[in-house]
């Protein structure tokens, strides 16, 4: 199936590293990373089974740690938010057999609705392109209209029909 | 019990086959297998028919085997009606690159519109 991408690129972000302030006034900072699993094994160990999204984060410790294992064999790209020590949101872009980039982004509860998600979506997105990613897509389900809306707000486009999960594409690089 | 596999050679659906054949071998059930058109899948009908066939050599089990033409979910749903199957079965679902669990538009129709119990196989 071929997969239909907006004419428009999405943005353009800025590339990590930068901080921000969010709406709580909490300094976060987002950086690329490509050193290891263990912040992120820190983050999803505390993250609410309840903000799982079809059926990722896994729930248990050994799955989480196979789960992001198969993401770094996947040479994913990684994009993380920190509030000092502490990684608090984690975005990644993971290449499929197409040349395309499927992306997913994860922020911790007490992080939520504060402008981190756009942040964090925002320096992803401008590391993919500085990598010179072309085309992202990603799956929502239809019912989560907080992370539709940022989606949407970041330049993510609608591709399908009416099944129960929404997909959505972006182009980073304008056509060749 | 008596079982109506639905399947269309998607990875998830040839998963529902072992899984289904298996559960069938050891809770006695009386399984049909009922191969439908998915213009998604790598496998033809007939392709998968023989799929079929050789899994239940394997097995030992005896089931029948039925191709359905036309639209998938609404044919799979009236067999289960006429032949007053208790349970339908199919595959649960493929997993994008990043591990995300993605419903065939198959299951999403007849999860939406069986009157019959419906099992996705994980």
């Amino acid at each position: 199936m071929t997969r239909e991408y907006p004419d428009d690129v999405a943005g353009p972000y800025e590339a990590p590293p930068y901080e921000f302030e969010d709406r709580e006034g909490r300094l976060i900072e987002v950086e690329r990373h490509d050193a290891g699993i263990e912040p992120l094994m820190e983050m999803y160990c505390a993250f609410d089974p309840e903000d799982r999204a079809q059926g990722i984060p896994p729930t248990n410790e050994e799955q989480i740690r196979t789960w992001l294992e198969t993401l770094v064999e996947a040479d994913a790209l990684n994009v993380i938010a920190w509030h000092g020590e502490d990684p608090i949101g984690h975005a990644m872009l993971v290449p499929d057999d197409d040349g395309s980039f499927e992306l997913a982004i994860f922020v911790l509860k007490e992080y939520q609705n504060a402008g981190i998600g756009t942040g964090l979506i925002e320096g992803l997105l401008g590391a993919g392109r500085e990598d010179g990613v072309e085309r992202v897509w990603l799956s929502v389900e239809r019912w989560n209209k907080p992370a539709t809306a940022l989606y949407r707000k970041v330049g993510f486009r609608p591709t399908d029909d009416g099944s129960f999960e929404l997909e959505m594409s972006a182009r980073l690089t304008p056509e060749a | 019990m008596k079982t109506l596999l639905g399947i269309g050679g998607s990875e998830d659906s040839l998963r529902a086959l072992e899984e289904a054949v298996t559960r069938a071998k050891e809770a006695g059930d009386d399984l049909t297998i009922a191969i439908v058109e998915n213009p998604d899948a790598s496998l033809s009908q007939s392709e998968v028919e023989t799929r079929a066939g050789e899994v239940l050599s394997e097995t030992g089990v005896e089931a029948d085997i039925r191709t359905l033409t036309g639209h998938p979910g609404s044919q799979l749903l009236e067999l289960a009606e006429r032949g007053s199957y208790d349970r339908i079965v199919l595959g649960g679902g493929e997993t994008s690159p990043l591990g995300k669990v993605q419903l065939g538009s198959i299951a999403e129709f007849v999860l939406l519109n069986a009157r019959t119990t419906v099992t996705l196989i994980r």
